[in-house]
């Protein structure tokens, strides 16, 4: 028997979209274990760090489809179905730019600067951090849906994406210390190492510029 | 004599497969939602369901067991030949019947009221003449079908935006939905059982008096209140679960409250669809009885009883499993938002038990989740399904008609 009632409701994006930043997060949070063996020098474990972000930045690919697939035009929302699919876009960025850096610093087997090392693990961790919070706002998405997008509720989102904002601000100002810190030894390195070096910050940099974009994403759910 | 007992004994045996078809399936949309936001376990639900289906059919299902008896077609055209009309309401039980089989069978969505009706309008205008029908009674079941879900939707828009306002939307929900959930438990009990009293119970040989009304539906509705807040008082934080999900005990509080929506609704859906089944064999009864076509025949009691038993056999034979698996399927009518859902529907389909209408209490029910989603409640709803839901009955009452045309021909050749 087709029950009428069990079949009115979509599938929600809901869980799925949570389900989503926390892979694109874990993902995010490999780079740390990957950059404490590239300083080390230990490729092997680099390598094996390099493959578990590439699963889960499929994993990731493959949910953001699935969610994609699952939201057709017919489906009656509390808000945009656009701003939604522009939410798990900005979500998969992240384990994107993970992937993209992963995959420079161990195709080159770039060494990171002594000097730099603990400078940019900092701002590595930073990143991560970014990603962090950026998960722990989207997982407030089921309560915003609850509370209809209003009261309380959209308070305390509001404060993590401000929150978001302060931690996406702070890397900003280390990538920019970073790179200073970088200008000064550059002369001593391998060009072409020095300008993949740039890369990999910038790369790393826009970790927390698209956890930011989900926040952005997140403000515009609230708007409606 | 015999021919009568055959009758009876044929009418019986269809109405009572119309209330089995009825509970194994259409009982799973009042009781699905509470058990998919375990407020109820699968068992629990089942026994909440044959109670209150029974009591829903027995108590309040007169009204319109009346209309599909007697309402539709105009039994003076019948007075020399009343065999037309047991032809014609075995034939109509058949038929929906066998259209409700065939559209289960292939997943379309369609309603047993609209099937029923369509059937009786069917025989009655084909096989004994146009003039048979009821047109003027025929237009306003017709506008009750679309008034339905419109109000029930209405209410629930209402109910679940008050929700959002005075409970969802605060610093302290759990505080809040404690001291509001009992007012919600008065006005659900309150409702049902006044318009219950009102109603239904002059078909059972009680008549009170409307101050005597009120009185009653004010205590029941208080102690049914006082209850639930002694329940609700119980309900203690879940730090850990909250972690991951803020509103979950407040949801929990909501499902003490969604118990008692899910007895409204099963009682709502036992008043108004124990009709579809019982009706025709009403009606079928009192000719065989009697010989003649009485408007005045009152109906007998152990009818519906017959037609409750039915529906909580179909429950529990198979109705269990529907429960299960649709209960899986609308996980995002979380007590809060399904609560407002159910009691806008069993609000509505009460109503309409109380004036004898026959509705869908199906499309009642999914106007009431529109409602919710429209209070921007609900995550996504499928709008083509809506569409095929409302649809559906543009179709299904020309098939239960013509299957009603055709069975009526058949019965008149073969039956004595």
């Amino acid at each position: 028997m087709a029950n009428m009632l069990a079949n009115i409701f979509g599938s929600s994006p809901v869980q799925p979209l949570e389900k989503h930043i926390g892979i694109a997060f874990s993902c995010a949070k490999q780079l740390r274990g990957f950059f404490a063996a590239a300083v080390a020098g230990d490729w092997d474990k680099a390598a094996s760090v390099r493959d578990e972000i590439e699963r889960l930045e499929h994993e990731a690919d493959d949910l953001k489809k699935e969610i994609r697939l699952r939201l057709p035009k017919s489906l009656f929302m509390p808000v945009p179905r656009e701003d939604l699919l522009e939410l798990v876009l900005v979500q998969d960025k992240i384990a994107n730019r993970t992937k993209d850096v992963s995959g420079i610093v161990l195709g080159r087997k770039m060494q990171i600067p002594a000097e730099i090392a603990d400078q940019f693990i900092d701002f590595v961790d930073r990143n991560i951090d970014a990603a962090k919070q950026a998960r722990k706002s989207v997982r407030e998405l089921d309560e915003l849906f609850t509370a209809g997008f209003r009261g309380a509720e959209v308070e305390l989102v509001t404060a993590l994406i401000e929150e978001l904002d302060l931690i996406e601000t702070d890397t900003d100002e280390k990538q920019a210390s970073l790179r200073a810190a970088l200008f000064e030894i550059e002369d001593t390195l391998n060009p072409v190492d020095a300008v993949f070096m740039y890369k990999v910050i910038e790369l790393t940099g826009e970790i927390a510029d698209m956890a930011e974009r989900v926040g952005r994403r997140l403000e515009l759910l609230l708007s409606h | 004599m015999e021919a009568e007992i055959v009758y009876i004994i044929l009418a019986a045996l269809f109405g009572l497969f119309m209330a089995w078809g009825i509970g194994a399936n259409d009982v799973a949309n009042a009781m699905a939602t509470s058990v998919g936001s375990k407020a109820l376990t699968i068992k629990q639900a089942i026994v909440v369901a044959a109670v209150f289906e029974f009591l829903g059919a027995v108590l309040a299902g007169g009204a319109v067991t009346d209309t599909v008896r007697k309402g539709i077609v105009d039994a003076n055209l019948l007075a020399d030949t009343p065999e037309l009309l047991v032809y014609g309401m075995l034939a109509a039980l058949l038929a929906a019947g066998t259209w409700l089989f065939i559209a289960s069978k292939n997943g379309w969505p369609v309603s047993t009221t609209h099937s029923i009706v369509g059937a009786i309008v069917g025989f009655a205008a084909v096989g004994i003449g146009v003039d048979a029908v009821k047109w003027s009674k025929v237009g306003t079941i017709v506008m009750s079908w679309v008034a339905s879900p419109l109000t029930a939707g209405f209410i629930a828009y209402l109910i679940y935006q008050s929700v959002q306002r005075l409970i969802l939307r605060q610093d302290d929900p759990l505080e809040k939905a404690k001291r509001y959930v009992p007012v919600y438990m008065f006005f659900a009990a309150f409702t049902i059982t006044l318009v219950t009293i009102l109603k239904g119970l002059s078909h059972v040989g009680l008549d009170l008096s409307l101050r005597e009304a009120y009185a009653y539906a004010i205590v029941i509705a208080l102690a049914i209140a006082v209850l639930g807040a002694v329940v609700i008082r119980r309900i203690k934080p879940d730090k850990k679960a909250e972690k991951h999900a803020h509103f979950y005990t407040v949801e929990r509080v909501f499902g003490v409250l969604m118990v008692i929506t899910a007895c409204g609704m099963a009682f709502a859906h036992g008043s108004n669809d124990v009709a579809n089944a019982i009706g025709p064999l009403a009606a079928v009864i009192s000719v065989a009885q009697t010989g003649v076509i009485t408007s005045k025949a009152g109906l007998p009691f152990w009818v519906l009883m017959l037609g409750g038993a039915g529906i909580v056999i179909g429950l529990a034979t198979y109705g269990r499993h529907v429960i299960a698996t649709v209960g899986k399927k609308i996980t995002q009518l979380t007590p809060s938002r399904g609560f407002a859902a159910e009691l806008a529907a069993a609000t509505t389909i009460v109503i309409a038990s109380g004036t004898g209408m026959p509705i869908s209490t199906t499309h009642t029910l999914v106007g009431a989740v529109l409602g919710v989603g429209i209070a921007r409640g609900i995550e996504a709803i499928d709008l083509r399904v809506v569409a095929r839901i409302f649809v559906s009955w543009v179709v299904t009452i020309p098939a239960g008609a013509f299957l009603a045309i055709v069975f009526f021909y058949i019965f008149k050749t073969i039956l004595p």
